[in-house]
C-alpha cells in the first residue's frame, strides 16, 4: 500500500439484476495517470463511482487514500477527490454564476457552518484564471458553451485542492476544437498539480497521450491492462469494441478510425 | 378608501398572518421551482389535507394529523428522490392519488356539518388563531434561519445534487431537510390559506422571481416580497370585491407571475445585426 493511492479488491456491484462490476482488483500508484476505455456498458463509470464512494459495493474492498472506504470515511475522502462528469444539461436561466459554481468545490473542504473567507476566494480566482475562465466569472453558468461548461467543472474539481481526480468523460458531446482544448488543460493540470488522474472515456480518440497505464473494460471486468503502446493495438482494440478498429499515425500521434 | 378595517383585531393578525405564511411559503417555493420539485409540492399538501380531516374525524388535533401526514409522505418521497430508483414521478403520482382517495374517504365518513373541512380546503386567513399565527412564526423563522445557516450547502445542491454529493455535502441531509421543511411549512399554513390553495403561493412568487434574477440570493429575496405582497393584495381585494381571501391571494400571486413574465429579462432575444454574421470562407 506504501505509493497505492487506490487498491480494490475482488469487486462486485450490482444494480438490482445487473451485474455492474465483477470481481474487479485494480491497484493505482499516486502520480499515475490512468486511462479507461471499453465500450457502452462496460463498467468504466462504476469503477469511478467505487473509488469516491458513489457506488453501492456488494462484495470485495476498497481502500482510497490510505482508508477503507465506509459510511463513515466517505465524506472525508470524497473532499480530496475531483470529479468531473460529462457534460451536463444546465438550464439555461439557472441562477448561479460561474463564479458560485466553482466555489462549489471549497463547501466540501470549509464543511457545515463555516462561510468562505479570504483564502477560499483567493483559490477560486487562481483556478479561474488557470482555467482561462476569469473573465466569464459573474456569467450565469447556463449561458456558457459546452465547452467552457466543462472548463468551470474542472475548476470547481480543482478549488477541492484535490489529490485525485477522477474524470468521466469529460470531451463527451463537445465540438473537436473544445476537446482539443480541455484535454491540453488535463494534461498541463495533471503534470503541473502532480495528481493522480482516472480518464474514462469510450472514445479512443479522446484519450490523453499522456497515459501511463490504460485499463480495458468489457461486461464488468478488467479485460486487460498495460502500457498505452501494448494495448493500444488493432486486433486488441477490435475485439474489445466488437467491431474493426485502424490506426493511423499523424503527426507522431495515433489517429483511431472504425473501419467499415 | 375605508381603512378603519385595520384597526380590528382580526385584519391585524390576517395581516401578520399573510406576511408570515407568504415569507415561509415562498421561500420553500425557491426549492420547489429550482430542483423540478412541483409535483412533490402539490402532493404533500394533498397528504396535509388528508391528515387533517382525519384528525377532525377522529376528534384529535387536525394540525396534528396535517403535520403526521405531510412528513410521513416526505420521509417516503426522500429515499425515492434520493436513490433516484424507480420513476420519481409515477411514485408520487401514486402516492398524491393515495392520499386524495383518502382525503375522499375521511370526507364521506364525516357525518354532520361539514364546515371545519371546508375551512381546512380553503383556508380562513380572517378567521386565523393565536395559536395558528404562533406556528406560523415559529416555522417562517425556522426556515429563514435555516436557509441562511445552509445556504451554501443549498445553493450547491440547487445546482447539482451528484455534485455536491461527490464535493464531500451530505446532499441527502440536505434534501431530506427541504422536504422536511416543505412539509412543516404547508402543514401550519393549511388552516390560513387551505390545502388546495397553498399550492399557488408556493409556486407563483417563487416562479416570478425566476423570470427576473440570475442570483440565488436575489432569487430568495423576491419570491419572499412577492409572497408577501401577494397575501396583502389578496386580503385587500377580499375586503374590497368581497370574495374568497384565499382564492383572492392565489389570483394575486399568479398576477404577479404574469408581469414578471412579461417583463423576464430571460425571455428577451438579443437583436440580430447583419454585422454579427460570422464571416463565411466558402
Amino acid at each position: 500500500m506504501n505509493d497505492s493511492i487506490v487498491k480494490i479488491e475482488r469487486a462486485v456491484v450490482s444494480y438490482r439484476e445487473d451485474v455492474a462490476l465483477r470481481d474487479v482488483s485494480l491497484e493505482v500508484k499516486r502520480g499515475e495517470f490512468l486511462g479507461v476505455i471499453g465500450p457502452n456498458g462496460a463498467g468504466k463509470t462504476t469503477l469511478l463511482t467505487l473509488i469516491n464512494g458513489l457506488g453501492k459495493l456488494l462484495q470485495g474492498h476498497v481502500w482510497v487514500l490510505g482508508q477503507s472506504i465506509s459510511r463513515g470515511s466517505v465524506n472525508g475522502i470524497r473532499k480530496k477527490i475531483g470529479y468531473v462528469s460529462q457534460l451536463q444539461n444546465i438550464d439555461p436561466r439557472m441562477p448561479i454564476n460561474v463564479r458560485e459554481v466553482v466555489m462549489v468545490g471549497r463547501y466540501g473542504q470549509l464543511g457545515l457552518f463555516r462561510r468562505p473567507i479570504k483564502r477560499d476566494h483567493d483559490i477560486v480566482d487562481r483556478t479561474l484564471e488557470l482555467v482561462g475562465m476569469s473573465h466569464l466569472a459573474s456569467r450565469p453558468i447556463g449561458h456558457l458553451s459546452g465547452g467552457e461548461q466543462q472548463r468551470v467543472a474542472i475548476a470547481r474539481a480543482l478549488t477541492q485542492e484535490p489529490e485525485m481526480f477522477l474524470l468521466d468523460e469529460p470531451t463527451a458531446s463537445l465540438d473537436w476544437r473544445a476537446q482539443r482544448e480541455l484535454l491540453e488543460l488535463i494534461k498541463i493540470i495533471h503534470e503541473y498539480q502532480h495528481l493522480t488522474t482516472l480518464f474514462v472515456t469510450h472514445d479512443l480518440n479522446a484519450l490523453p497521450d499522456i497515459c501511463d497505464r490504460v485499463i480495458l473494460m468489457k461486461n464488468g471486468v478488467i479485460w486487460g491492462q498495460g502500457k498505452p503502446r501494448e494495448m493500444l493495438r488493432t486486433d486488441i482494440l477490435s475485439q474489445l469494441y466488437d467491431a474493426p478498429i485502424l490506426i493511423q499515425e499523424h503527426q507522431g500521434k495515433q489517429v483511431f478510425l472504425k473501419a467499415s | 378608501m375605508d381603512l378603519s378595517i385595520l384597526g380590528y383585531q382580526f385584519m391585524q393578525n390576517a395581516i401578520l398572518a399573510a406576511f408570515l405564511g407568504g415569507v415561509a411559503c415562498a421561500t420553500i417555493g425557491v426549492f420547489v421551482v429550482l430542483m423540478g420539485m412541483s409535483f412533490i409540492g402539490v402532493c404533500l399538501s394533498h397528504a396535509a389535507f388528508a391528515g387533517a380531516l382525519l384528525g377532525v374525524l377522529l376528534g384529535f388535533d387536525p394540525l396534528l394529523g396535517a403535520f403526521l401526514f405531510s412528513l410521513g409522505t416526505a420521509a417516503i418521497i426522500g429515499p425515492l428522490a434520493s436513490r433516484g430508483e424507480l420513476n420519481l414521478d409515477t411514485s408520487i403520482g401514486v402516492l398524491f392519488s393515495l392520499m386524495l382517495g383518502l382525503a375522499f374517504i375521511f370526507m364521506g365518513l364525516m357525518s354532520g356539518p361539514k364546515t371545519e373541512m371546508l375551512g381546512l380546503l380553503w383556508g380562513s386567513i380572517l378567521t386565523v388563531s393565536r395559536t395558528d399565527l404562533l406556528l406560523l412564526g415559529i416555522v417562517s423563522a425556522a426556515v429563514v434561519g435555516l436557509v441562511l445557516l445552509f445556504y451554501k450547502e443549498i445553493q450547491a445542491v440547487i445546482f447539482n445534487r451528484e455534485i455536491a454529493l461527490a464535493v464531500g455535502i451530505p446532499a441527502g441531509f440536505i434534501l431530506y431537510g427541504i422536504l422536511f421543511l416543505t412539509g412543516s411549512t404547508i402543514t401550519v399554513s393549511l388552516s390560513p390559506i387551505g390545502g388546495l390553495l397553498i399550492f399557488s403561493l408556493i409556486i407563483n412568487p417563487a416562479a416570478a422571481a425566476y423570470q427576473l434574477t440570475y442570483s440565488l440570493k436575489k432569487m430568495f429575496l423576491l419570491s419572499a416580497i412577492f409572497g408577501v405582497v401577494s397575501g396583502w393584495i389578496g386580503l385587500l381585494a377580499s375586503y374590497l370585491f368581497d370574495v374568497p381571501s384565499g382564492a383572492a391571494i392565489i389570483v394575486a400571486s399568479s398576477l404577479i407571475f404574469g408581469v414578471a413574465t412579461l417583463f423576464s429579462p430571460k425571455r428577451k432575444v438579443k437583436r440580430w445585426k447583419a454585422k454579427d454574421e460570422p464571416s463565411r470562407v466558402l
